[in-house]
């Protein structure tokens, strides 16, 4: 679904990226970690078109997606959260899901004014859906500013669940979360899976990595050093190298 | 009271002069050509009823339209900038609208005159009202049906998805890429909206003035439209309204008794109520304030 290959990106001298390729297939739950600095946000935002590649191809769905903006990488059907939290904090709970509700069977099937002017039954069904998997059903009225920092978490990711995407890339959504937190976000993670969309996870909590992938790469200076089942990355000796010598990955401090 | 009616047609002009800066201000750009958009309402208006003899509705709505084409035009180019460079980019634009007037001379006989935009001297004889005998009164509700008609449009929009899209590009550029919302397509709409708004406003500025030459249109009045909305506040369509009454009904008009020491005064309340009110004079909460005092409940789905 999701083919990058010989994908780089320098800043100066720098190797962010170098030579990366991966597949994402779909349907699955892949994970991308590694030590800080080795190179995910900034293979999210190649693939998402917010920087442009040194090097290399991303395909998706077959499609060539290098040069394009990222409006319409989305609505190819790729779309993000941020490592950072990016809403609108000025628009209510309920705005930023409307917002977002733009995917391309939209602009087929209704026509122009109930798409820009109005909320029809099925917008507000919709909403209504993205606000019960956000759990903030009793927040749409709220300035997005307002609300907590799990909330707002939740409610970057329905949002980007609202652009009905086919591939979706969740940058870190775990940071700064608590276990509580963290088992709600693997079960809305599946949720969402279920509904059809592939899954591409940054993150560098492995409770939660090791918990819901299927296949995990494994970055390290931008180079992908290895690949392979949550099981066959914890083995792995170049990955246990990584993160600077820890005989078990799994306490996620580097 | 013909004094009052001519502040309240001048009020009525600016707030559609505000408000075709307030559109573009909710994606969060700056434009300082909005006098260029009115000018060409002013001078397309003024042209078709004197040259041409139309009705003045058609008129109103031809100039406007082509005010908007041009915003049309000028924002592809203009909104690939930001901020600072972007206000030059449109002062640019308003100049060369301004210094284009200063120059067109287009004179035609007519009943024993010659009429028309008469270059440096300006365009005179845009008597319609006066040649078809409508009184103060039915001016001022002419001018003030198009403000309130795009208030309206205004305030629906905001309350719509198009209007949430609009803020959401204003505070968040990359977010509102990654939800899918081109960045050009929403902005030049938006200049697009603002410059036919303007457009309107020039149409009836020039009527009502029935005189207007290059001077009007300079860059002192592309600041009085952004000053309306940033004084305003951008949480309404209201907030223009109530800046301009503020502006040109107190701080020009009633000033007027201090001479020379009006333009000192006016400086120092202007930033008096910025600091009083640092997101405008009618921000959400005196609108919600307002609200209770009418009885009314906020918008169930919308922004207060």
């Amino acid at each position: 679904m999701l083919e990058l290959s010989g994908l780089s990106k320098h800043f100066g001298g720098v190797k962010a990226v170098d030579e990366l390729d991966l597949t994402v297939n779909e349907g699955e739950i892949v994970g991308l970690i590694g030590p800080n600095g080795s190179g995910k946000s900034t293979t999210i935002n190649l693939i998402c078109g917010v920087f442009g590649e040194t090097a290399g191809t991303v395909r998706f769905r077959g499609e060539l997606m290098n040069g394009k903006p990222p409006h319409q990488r989305l609505r190819a059907g790729l779309a993000r959260t941020f490592q950072n939290i990016r809403l609108f904090p000025n628009l209510t709970v309920w705005q930023n899901l409307w917002v977002a509700q733009n995917s391309p069977q939209d602009v087929s099937a209704r026509g122009f004014l109930p798409r820009w002017f109005g909320a029809t039954r099925r917008t507000r069904r919709e909403i209504a859906d993205l606000l019960d998997l956000a759990d903030l059903g009793h927040k749409d009225d709220e300035l997005a500013s307002n609300l907590a920092f799990g909330e707002q978490r939740r409610l970057e990711f329905a949002r980007a669940a609202a652009t009905r995407p086919r591939l979706l890339l969740l940058d870190e959504p775990a940071a700064g979360m608590n276990q509580q937190e963290i088992a709600d976000l693997s079960r809305r993670i599946h949720r969402v899976r279920d509904s059809g969309v592939t899954i591409l996870l940054v993150e560098h909590v492995m409770e939660l990595v090791m918990g819901v992938t299927e296949q995990i790469a494994v970055l390290n200076f931008g180079r992908k050093i290895a690949f392979g089942t949550p099981g066959e990355v914890q083995r792995d000796k170049a990955v246990q190298e990584a993160y600077l010598g820890a005989s078990d990955p799994g306490d996620g401090s580097a | 009271m013909s004094y009052y009616l001519g502040l309240a047609q001048l009020i009525g002009i600016h707030t559609l002069l505000g408000l075709s800066a307030y559109v573009l201000m909710l994606t969060g750009q700056l434009s300082l050509g909005q006098a260029g958009f009115f000018a060409i309402g002013a001078y397309c208006a003024g042209i078709l009823t004197v040259i041409f003899e139309l009705h003045i509705v058609p008129a109103l709505l031809i100039a406007a339209l082509l005010a908007a084409f041009f915003a049309f035009l000028v924002g592809f180019p203009a909104l690939r900038v930001k901020g600072l460079m972007l206000v030059v980019a449109t002062i640019a634009f308003g100049e060369f609208v301004r210094l284009f007037f200063f120059n067109l001379s287009w004179r035609v006989p007519r009943d024993g005159i010659h009429v028309g935009p008469d270059s440096t001297n300006g365009f005179r004889e845009i008597r319609y009202f006066v040649a078809n005998g409508w009184s103060a009164w039915e001016i001022t509700l002419f001018v003030w049906t198009f403000v309130l008609l795009v208030m309206a449009a205004l305030w629906w929009t905001d309350r719509s998805r198009a209007g949430a899209v609009l803020r959401a590009v204003g505070e968040d550029e990359l977010a509102a890429q990654s939800v899918g919302l081109s960045l050009t397509t929403v902005k030049v709409t938006a200049m697009t909206a603002g410059g036919f708004i303007a457009g309107v406003g020039g149409a009836l500025y020039a009527h009502t003035a029935t005189y207007v030459d290059h001077l009007t249109f300079t860059v002192l009045l592309a600041t009085f439209a952004i000053s309306y909305p940033i004084l305003g506040g951008l949480s309404s369509v209201f907030g223009t309204l109530v800046a301009v009454i503020f502006i040109q009904g107190v701080l020009v008009e009633g000033l007027r008794f201090m001479g020379d020491w009006r333009s000192i005064v006016f400086g120092l309340l202007i930033v008096v109520a910025m600091n009083l009110k640092p997101s405008g004079l009618f921000d959400a909460r005196t609108a919600r304030l307002l609200r209770r005092a009418v009885g009314l409940r906020g918008g169930e789905k919308s922004r207060a």
